[in-house]
């Protein structure tokens, strides 16, 4: 690519109009100008609804074929004693992922290109930047987050429902519908839990500031460290596990409570809140302080 | 106007930015000149509100930058180092810059056609050469048509066809009224566009004059002395009290560069020792030996790089624009330091 040559007289003296309308508006329009015109954004949701979508019928169309074909296991159980949850954690459980590196990324990207360093000349104050960008990243997850969880529960309901399965002397017909009780809680659950976890990986970009290290870390921290707690043993292993941010947050994706769970939904659902704005104030609070 | 007052920066145990005081005049392009490392970018970063001095204020017309509403309309920006993102096309870099300050599209158009870049707005920077992305980069500090500019390193990447499209961009714009300052290492392009210089080295203010004065005051008003006995000389020299150096001009060996004796007195020095002269010029002093005088002390004290002398073995850079303007503008002699 050549530039063309630059303007040998140059129109600097006009005056700008005057800025007019709310200061934060601009901020909101300003983020998602940005989070619209980098490809990595488009390339994650896609993966995102590809493989939450995908992965939802595949894998309860095939363990309903285990099923109907008798090879009744501990997956085929699962499905049985609650079919809501099993549709629901399958595609989305992998698809969240999408959402972490995406949290992460719209804030690591800004720091390795150096486009921070623009953002922060023309916000210096910071922190509405952080809160404009939380604020459009987390609306875009929750749309599409929501319709992700609807269409999930739909793709599974299509497959699961009116199966006849006999376990023992009794033959049960599968039936899920969103007007069971807390199935609707459940799937619009599942689409507030990712966009939390967007914003929770978000918080964990701005403290670490590395794609890398930031995407590692939260991955780590919701597939291994977080479920690996509930091995630790007494009732303070149970707490601390119940505790653990994503594991209280799954919570609101359920439709029903196990038996012994220490947390209703909402409550884990406040908990995986409170962790997520504990990180971003403490995120911010980086972001107001060090060198940009 | 920018006022720095007392700035202090450290990075660890270095000190980057050592209590510097200077304030920056509308109206003139004030140069900022350093060696590298001397902590150019950092004190614009400071003033910038991009890092947190430990010590002292910068302000722009009063106000720390942090405190500005709208800054882009108020301040310009240029930084060295990279600050936009590969994927995202000049286009959008601008327009998301110009909507967090309500500026409108319109604009953006206006500066991209500016800096000559509007054929290849819409594609990703990331396959842009480096003057173009320097480009870029002013497009966006004139985004919000400023009445302050903070140019670190403009020409940076830029053809000689660039360098003397920015250089008349940054005086139009101080002809205009407004503040520019801007960095460099390039003493030539210096002399050629700034009025006024403040000079650091090590974090500390070296000097602080315009232009003119600042290659004026120097006392590298040095004597180029050729003869067939320059063993003599110099010591005939060195005992008058001046300090010869044993050059090459020209490709040839047996040359002395003295300072601190004018002329006619190494002519005299020479008649009494009886000593045969094959050349006595005087030489013009230029900015880059002016600045290598000054800057002289903030190396020395380091330990490391000796006398300014030597120090003519830095990497003076300079590009041919500049070479060619500076005949132009009646600086330098056009032999510089003979080294």
């Amino acid at each position: 690519m050549t530039a063309a040559t630059p303007q040998a007289q140059v129109p600097v003296a006009q005056a700008l109009p005057a800025a007019h309308g709310p200061g934060f508006g601009r901020l909101l329009l300003s983020e998602w100008t940005k989070i619209r015109s980098v490809r990595s954004t488009l390339l994650t949701l896609i993966i995102f609804v590809v493989v939450s979508l995908g992965l939802t019928g595949l894998i309860t169309w095939l363990t309903v074929r285990a099923i109907s074909a008798g090879h009744a296991d501990r997956r085929s159980a699962g499905l049985l004693a609650d079919p809501v949850s099993f549709i629901l954690g399958t595609g989305l459980g992998l698809g969240q992922l999408a959402i972490c590196v995406l949290g992460a990324l719209v804030i690591t990207t800004e720091y390795s290109s150096g486009t921070i360093r623009a953002s922060v000349l023309a916000v210096p104050r910071r922190l509405p930047m952080l809160a404009a960008k939380g604020l459009v990243f987390s609306a875009i997850v929750f749309v599409l987050g929501e319709a992700v969880a609807f269409g999930s529960f739909f793709i599974g309901q299509s497959v699961v429902q009116g199966h006849s399965v006999t376990v023992g002397p009794l033959t049960r017909t599968i039936t899920v519908s969103l007007s069971q009780p807390g199935v609707t809680r459940a799937v619009i659950g599942s689409g507030l839990y990712l966009t939390v976890l967007g914003l929770f990986a978000l918080a964990f970009g701005v403290i670490i500031r590395h794609t890398a290290g930031a995407i590692t870390t939260v991955i780590g921290l919701v597939l291994v460290i977080f479920p690996l707690l509930g091995l630790l043993p007494y009732s303070w292993g149970a707490h601390i596990h119940a505790y653990a941010p994503t594991v209280a947050g799954q919570l609101i994706t359920a439709d029903h409570q196990q038996s012994g769970q220490l947390l209703t939904p909402w409550q884990g659902f406040g908990v995986f809140c409170a962790w997520t704005a504990l990180l971003l104030i403490i995120g911010g609070w980086m972001l107001h302080r060090r060198d940009a | 106007m920018i006022e720095v007052a007392d700035l202090t920066k450290r990075y660890g145990d270095k000190i980057a930015v050592d209590h510097l005081s200077f304030s920056v005049q509308p109206g003139v392009v004030t140069g900022f000149l350093g060696p590298n490392g001397a902590g150019k970018s950092t004190t614009m970063r400071l003033i910038l509100g991009l890092d947190r001095p430990h010590e002292g204020t910068a302000t722009i017309d009063g106000k720390r930058y942090a405190e500005l509403r709208e800054p882009l309309r108020i301040v310009g920006a240029l930084l060295e180092a990279k600050s936009m993102h590969n994927g995202r096309s000049a286009y959008k870099h601008l327009l998301y810059l110009a909507q967090s300050q309500g500026i409108p599209r319109t604009r953006v158009d206006e500066v991209l056609a500016l800096v000559g870049l509007t054929d290849v707005a819409r594609k990703r920077t990331g396959g842009y050469s480096l003057g173009m992305g320097q480009r870029v980069g002013i497009a966006a500090a004139m985004l919000g048509d400023p009445q302050v500019l903070l140019l670190d390193e403009p020409v940076n990447g830029l053809d000689p066809e660039g360098v003397l499209w920015i250089r008349n961009l940054m005086k139009q714009l101080a002809s205009e009224g407004r503040t520019i300052l801007v960095s460099s290492h390039l003493m030539n392009e210096m002399a050629v566009t700034a009025d006024r210089l403040i000079v650091i080295g090590r974090g500390k203010l070296i000097a602080d004059s315009p232009t003119s004065e600042f290659i004026a005051g120097s006392s590298q008003k040095s004597v180029l002395v050729r003869s067939p006995e320059l063993d003599r000389l110099a010591k005939a020299i060195e005992a008058a009290g001046g300090k010869p150096v044993a050059v090459s001009a020209n490709g040839e060996p047996g040359a002395l560069r003295v300072n601190g004796l004018e002329a006619a007195r190494i002519g005299e020095i020479a008649a009494a020792e009886r000593v045969v002269l094959h050349e006595l010029t005087p030489q013009l002093a230029t900015l880059e030996a002016a600045f290598l005088e000054m800057t002289a002390g903030s190396t020395e004290f380091g330990g490391h790089g000796g006398p300014a002398d030597e120090a003519g073995g830095l990497p003076a850079v300079e590009s041919p624009a500049a070479g060619v303007a500076g005949h132009q503008a009646g600086m330098g002699s056009g032999k510089g330091i003979a080294s």
